[in-house]
């Protein structure tokens, strides 16, 4: 069985601050990490490789430094590390990126492919499934946990609103995964040791029959028009005075709004 | 359109650089150069001192939407439904859609899977011109497949210029493969949709990097434009009691579904608590020290009728349940009063509530950027603050 994780690089969304002076983000030693939930769905092909026995592949698609990303998935147990790179993917919406993602895959050959459910700078959730529609295959979103996998059916549980679908897909499929789906491990020593040999095989566009204006920004619907900072509430108030009079305040406040 | 540096104007003093969002402005020869991975999103504009950052129209492609998407006229809403009821959320979606139609001079359609009549009616008296309806079983519960050859083949036919589904566990699976099929835009969680009156191209209005910024998104040369909104973002319309309108019932053939669900099933339990559809939530963080101080929320929760919420900080010491996480990995709230209460306000917090009505902030820190986004910022200890609020609020209700 062939796996393909699809991961990406992303800003550690959690460290990055807006300068208030200008209303810009400060990238300035803002660190690189795999998309956490992508980390769920390299773990959830491993433990399938260790179960069934399977071959995984993690890729992504970035610039070169993408490939810092890749080895870490190797030093978690993925086998393989294929990292599309080239200038003509620079600006891809979720469009193109799904579009030249699924060009890849196709090439590689997968029985099932991993997604996270979506990645922590774009929040779409809409690679996994866009990707799966390119290759022409059904997928699962939100899964959280695996049930079984035989006679080349997957059985898994899809996280709805308000509990849970069971639903079951031929292979091949495309899951996209949430994190109550697993515990992602730490990389091993050998693990270690692997991902510092491991040969990251580069794809460009040539190599996944892309047609030309599909690809990066030309082939991208959607267009950012400007980005700026959220205001921030009109109206804030601090309440002061002691304990009793702040709770005095507030009641007084709700009231005049007709909250209470 | 496209941005460029004016070499003889840029002094490289690099104070672009940091602020673009993209990382599309590098340094080569001690001058800002602007590399392929830009957006033309004209944020590094305003920052540079020098004003050596400008707009080109070069190599841009005029977009004539007006004529190119004449025929593309229409606003249409996909009506979500769970278990043969209307979901909230396509009220909401109806009063954004409304909205649009009118201001485009079109109709309001909605396409509604897997419930009856009645429930088509109200979405006319909720605002939608003409109601698509399947009532076939199959549609009952959701799998992609059928969703997606359905309304895909309503948009074929009925070339919509706008299409809007909600953000929620069903849209944001479905909608994507539509989109991909169209070959089209589609862009997630919009918080705001308005019309261009220039172009009349669909501005759509989203935060990215964990709510760090807003971009504003277009799609001019593709048709129709697609959008998913979170629930309660948007306001409902008026809903009109004698408002008619056009039933069209809908039949489809050789709709075939690979994926099966075999069983659906609810969480009940406190599990259940539906935070999205909360009025008033009450949170609490790490800064509730343990159960004992979950048990002062819940009490304040009962009586103002809330539900409870928490931070990922509370959650994973153990104290609440994953399914009560607000932010940016747990659900996105938007009711009409949120609590914090030894919620600090990290951004990925903050992405997941900062939409609500009213934020009250308890907090014992003065400097707790939860401030930043409270209406009421209450400075002390929720140990003391939060039971005081619970007895006055009983006291009032009980006098009334
Ligand atoms: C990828 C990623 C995703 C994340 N997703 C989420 C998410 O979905 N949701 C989320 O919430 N977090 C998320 N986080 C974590 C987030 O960064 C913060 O760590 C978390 O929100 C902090 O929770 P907290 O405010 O409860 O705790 P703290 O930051 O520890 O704050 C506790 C606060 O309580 C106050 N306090 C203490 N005692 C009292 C008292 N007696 N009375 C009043 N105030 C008191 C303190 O002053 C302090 O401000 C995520 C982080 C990452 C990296
Ligand atoms: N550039 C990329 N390379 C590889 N995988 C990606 C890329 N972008 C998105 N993905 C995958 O798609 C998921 C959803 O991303 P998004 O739609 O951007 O929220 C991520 O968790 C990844 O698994």
């Amino acid at each position: 069985m062939n796996i393909i994780v699809c991961i990406k690089q992303v800003p550690d969304t959690a460290e990055i601050k807006i300068n208030p002076e200008t209303n810009t983000l400060m990238r300035e030693g803002v660190p690189s990490i795999i998309n956490p939930f992508d980390l769920h769905a390299l773990e959830a092909a491993v433990r399938i490789k260790e179960d069934l026995g399977a071959r995984v592949t993690a890729l992504t698609m970035g610039p070169p430094q993408a490939e810092n990303s890749l080895r870490e998935a190797v030093s978690m147990g993925a086998d393989d590390a294929v990292l599309l790179s080239d200038r003509a993917f620079a600006g891809s919406d979720t469009w193109a990126t799904s579009y030249a993602l699924a060009g890849a895959i196709r090439k590689l050959g997968a029985d099932i492919v991993f997604c996270g459910k979506q990645a922590i700078d774009g929040d779409t959730a809409q690679v996994g499934p866009e990707t799966a529609e390119f290759l022409g295959i059904p997928h699962v979103s939100y899964v959280r946990k695996i049930e079984w996998i035989r006679d080349n059916t997957i059985r898994v549980q899809r996280l709805m609103d308000e509990g849970y679908d069971v639903v079951e897909s031929p292979l091949p499929v495309l899951l996209t995964v949430v994190k109550e789906l697993n515990q992602p491990r730490m990389p091993s020593l050998k693990g270690k040791m692997a991902a510092r040999k491991a040969r990251i095989r580069i794809m460009g566009k040539a190599d996944i029959d892309a047609d030309e204006d599909s690809l990066g920004l030309k082939g991208s619907p959607t267009k950012v028009k400007s980005i700026f900072a959220p205001e921030t509430k009109a109206g804030r108030m601090m309440l002061g005075g002691g304990p009793e009079e702040q709770v005095d305040t507030l009641i007084k406040e709700l009231r005049k709004i007709r909250c209470l | 359109m496209s941005v460029i540096v004016r070499q003889d104007k840029c002094t490289g003093c690099e104070t672009c650089v940091d602020s673009c969002p993209f990382d599309a402005i590098e340094m080569r020869d001690g001058r800002a150069f602007i590399n392929e991975y830009c957006n033309a999103c004209t944020t590094c504009l305003p920052v540079c001192p020098e004003g050596a950052i400008i707009e080109t129209e070069a190599g841009a492609a005029p977009s004539d939407s007006g004529t190119k998407f004449a025929d593309y006229r229409d606003v249409l809403v996909f009506a979500e439904q769970r278990d043969g009821r209307t979901a909230p959320v396509s009220f909401e979606l109806l009063g954004a859609g409304r909205r649009l139609a009118d201001r485009l001079g079109s109709r309001l359609l909605a396409v509604l899977l897997g419930a009856d009549e009645a429930e088509a009616e109200e979405l006319v008296r909720w605002g939608a011109d003409r109601v698509y309806l399947c009532s076939d079983p199959v549609f009952r519960r959701f799998n992609d497949d059928t969703y997606a050859a359905a309304l895909l083949r309503i948009i074929e036919e009925q070339k919509p210029s706008i299409v809007l589904a909600g953000a929620t566990p069903v849209g944001r699976s479905f909608i994507p493969r539509v989109a991909a099929r169209l070959r089209t835009g589609l862009t997630a969680d919009c918080t705001s949709l308005e019309i261009d009156g220039e172009t009349g191209n669909l501005v759509q209005i989203r935060p990215a990097f964990g709510g760090n910024i807003m971009a504003s998104i277009l799609c001019p040369d593709y048709r129709p434009q697609m959008a998913t909104v979170r629930p309660r973002v948007m306001k409902r319309g008026r809903y009109d009691e004698g408002r008619t309108g056009e039933i069209i019932n809908t039949g489809f053939k050789d709709l075939e579904s690979r994926t099966r669900v075999v069983e659906t099933v609810k969480e009940v339990s406190e599990i259940s608590v539906n935070l999205h559809e909360a009025d008033i939530i009450v949170a609490g963080g790490r800064g509730a020290g343990g159960e004992k101080g979950f048990k002062l929320l819940r009490e304040l929760a009962e009586a103002v009728g809330g539900v409870i919420g928490a931070s990922r900080a509370a959650v994973d010491e153990g104290w609440v349940p994953y399914s009560h996480q607000v932010g940016q990995t747990g659900k996105t709230v938007n009711p009409k009063i949120y609590f914090a209460c030894g919620i600090s306000g990290a951004v990925q917090h903050l992405v997941g509530m900062q939409s609500s009505d009213i934020i009250i902030a308890v907090n014992r820190n003065p400097d707790a950027p939860i401030f930043n986004v409270a209406t009421y910022g209450i400075v002390g200890d929720m140990f003391e603050i939060v039971p005081m609020l619970t007895a006055r609020i009983k006291e009032l209700k009980g006098q009334s």
